[in-house]
């Protein structure tokens, strides 16, 4: 058993290259249980890429991951998700034919069990299951606050409450890390504040390590516990948002120092 | 804050009313079941069994069947003729050679067969997306109907080619073939119905249902929270070919009571597209909508005029009938992609409110 501030997931020398754009270099940091941890940089700085090399949708050509304790090279975004690893996505990646209820079932597919027969006659398995992970799914959407919304085919919300919808998918498969996408992005005042209420009582009600990325400096400053700053595929900086916020690199990266 | 409790209160209140409809729909989806068990055998007329019923029915099988593929899981299909074909002509090869079988098993293992032949012309659907995999989906077509009517082992060597439906009974009713009474084909033709419409409910609302919608709505996102892509779409092949092939048994058993090509062309596959797409993708109420209005649009207008007293020549009838298909093709694909199936729903809506405007 892991206690909080062991490390959860370990990022080592990751590079990656797309042809000839080298979208991370080298880049290390350890992620420890039970924190919020913040991924910031600037715009095309590698933030999206480290998160699909750490759910495994894109595989570093350099560097290992190791999470939970074991190391793992390639992997496929389904075993990801299995080992525990839910994500949010900057484009709202959400099934926009189906209703928030369903997208949010969607979240407990790799814990259900029935086989075919039992879901097309609606029995053993197939009945118990639908019932048991209804129940679970409720619990997320009374805790993210979008029961009215529940039988509304996603497509037809407004861009916030997809944001709440997909978060919700991702609590749904109860994971022990959450990736957290650019979650606030686009979002008013309100809507921000409701996230942010979100994101922590997440951490700390049912005690989920999150991992995002978030250019609102403000935000990041009150959400999370420590920072990785990335710029043009580089890790610039880690520490505490203090430690962050007074580094001159840091400082340079956001001020837009020309790289020479 | 208060404002916006005070809001979720009432709408989630409104939902819990919709609940209310629940009971109501199963009422009336009981109450029509029973009607055509019971009902129907001892009011309708042997034509309205024989001409209107018994296909729109098989044919509300297999447009069920794509509704699974098209519908649900977003892969579009030219095929279904030749996978009706495939159940027809099995199910001919397995009632004549395995002649103790019971046809009420030959039939469905028939739809295996064709399920098998599904996920085999299934396979590039893993590379190949859209309009690339409907041309797949087309050389099934060709190619299967082409093997069938090549190869004289699957009609036993007859020298005609279109060998006649061979008699068989089921408690001691002939259900199969010229023998048998229109009811008793119809009660036949209506087990499956019901069976597959439930099964097609069950799936619908279940964690299979739900993997081919999401493959169907964004098959990236789908693979990112653990559903794997082939095995998805190909259980959907594989299902909408079982459909599809128990559709095409019938209807050479109990239908036109012959095995012939001609049955499964590629009109066919279009016929049942346009089911589909009319009834509304995605809906098992709308594959039955679909089906029986398609089947009867032509029906309707070649009697219409004579109702009133006009003749109209023939093609011009066929002509008329072109072209309100197409318009109802692209109607529904652009403004109602739901169908049929979205329209009757805003409906019960409209009625559930009535007579509050909102
Ligand atoms: N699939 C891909 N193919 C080619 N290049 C890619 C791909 N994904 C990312 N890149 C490149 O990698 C670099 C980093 O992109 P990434 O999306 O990770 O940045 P980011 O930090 O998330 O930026 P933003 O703040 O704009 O979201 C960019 O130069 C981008 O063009
Ligand atoms: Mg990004």
């Amino acid at each position: 058993m892991s206690r909080p501030g062991d490390i959860l997931l370990s990022v080592k020398d990751i590079s990656l290259r797309f042809g000839g754009v080298r979208a991370l270099t080298d880049v290390s940091f350890d992620i420890r249980e039970g924190e919020i941890f913040a991924i910031i940089g600037p715009n095309g700085a590698g933030k999206s890429s480290m998160l699909n090399c750490i759910n495994g949708f894109y595989h570093p050509q350099e560097g290992t991951i190791t999470f939970k304790g074991t190391q793992r090279r390639q992997m496929r975004p389904h075993e990801a998700a299995a080992q525990g690893i839910s994500r949010t996505f900057q484009n709202i990646a959400l099934f926009k034919g189906m209703t928030t209820l369903e997208n949010v079932m969607t979240g407990r597919m790799l814990k259900m069990r029935a086989s075919l027969a039992e879901q097309a006659f609606y029995i053993g398995r197939g009945r118990q299951e639908e019932i048991a992970h209804r129940e679970k799914v409720e619990e997320v959407i009374d805790f993210l606050e979008i029961q009215a919304i529940r039988k509304t085919p996603v497509g037809r919300l407004p861009y916030g409450l997809q944001k709440r919808v997909e978060l919700a998918r991702a609590l749904a498969a109860e994971p022990e890390l959450l990736l957290l996408d650019e979650p606030m992005a686009g979002m008013n005042v309100e809507e921000k504040e409701d996230m942010c209420r979100f994101v922590l009582s997440t951490n700390h009600e049912l005690g989920t390590t999150i991992a995002l990325i978030e250019h609102d400096m403000g935000v990041v400053m009150d959400l999370s516990d420590r920072v990785v700053v990335l710029d043009y595929g580089k890790k610039l900086a880690e520490g505490t948002p203090d430690e962050v916020r007074g580094n001159q690199d840091v400082i340079d990266a956001y001020l837009g120092v020309s790289h020479d | 804050m208060l404002y916006r409790e005070a809001g979720q209160f009432k709408t989630s209140y409104s939902a819990d009313q919709a609940m209310l409809t629940i009971p109501l729909d199963r009422v009336f989806v009981v109450g029509l079941t029973i009607f055509a068990i019971v009902g129907i055998p001892l009011l309708a007329s042997e034509y309205l069994i024989a001409s209107i019923l018994i296909p729109v029915l098989i044919l509300s099988i297999a447009a069920l069947g794509l509704n699974i593929l098209t519908g649900y899981c977003g892969q579009l299909s030219l095929g279904t003729g030749a996978f009706m074909a495939a159940g027809a002509y099995l199910a001919y090869k397995i009632a004549t050679n395995i002649t103790w079988m019971p046809i009420w098993i030959v039939i469905p293992l028939a739809g295996l067969c064709a399920a098998a032949i599904g996920i085999a012309f299934g396979l590039p659907s893993l590379r190949i997306k859209g309009f690339y995999l409907a041309v797949a989906t087309l050389a099934a077509q060709f190619f299967l109907l082409w093997l069938f009517v090549k190869v004289p082992w699957f009609v036993n060597y007859s020298i005609s080619g279109v060998p006649t439906a061979p008699p068989r009974s089921v408690l001691g009713f002939d259900v199969t073939g010229a023998t048998a009474t229109n009811e008793a084909k119809y009660l036949f033709v209506l087990a499956f119905v019901i069976a597959l419409a439930w099964i097609a409910r069950n799936m619908a609302r279940s964690r299979i249902g739900r993997s081919w919608m999401a493959i169907r709505d964004m098959d990236i996102a789908a693979e990112l929270i653990g559903i794997r892509p082939l095995p998805t779409k190909l259980s959907a092949f594989a299902i909408s070919s079982f459909y599809c092939g128990v559709a095409g048994a019938l209807w050479a058993m109990c239908y036109i009571n012959t095995v012939e090509p001609t049955a499964f062309d590629i009109n066919r596959s279009f016929q049942v597209l346009f089911m589909v797409i009319v009834g509304g993708l995605g809906s098992v109420l709308g594959s039955f909508l679909g089906a029986a209005f398609i089947f009867l649009l032509p029906i309707f207008l070649n009697s219409a005029p004579g109702w009133f007293g006009y003749t109209v020549a023939g093609d011009t009838i066929t002509h008329i009938e072109f072209m309100l298909f197409g318009a109802l093709i692209i109607f529904f694909l652009i403004v109602e992609p739901h169908g049929l199936a979205r329209l009757w729903q805003i409906a019960k809506e409209k009625l559930r409110l009535w007579p509050f405007p909102y």
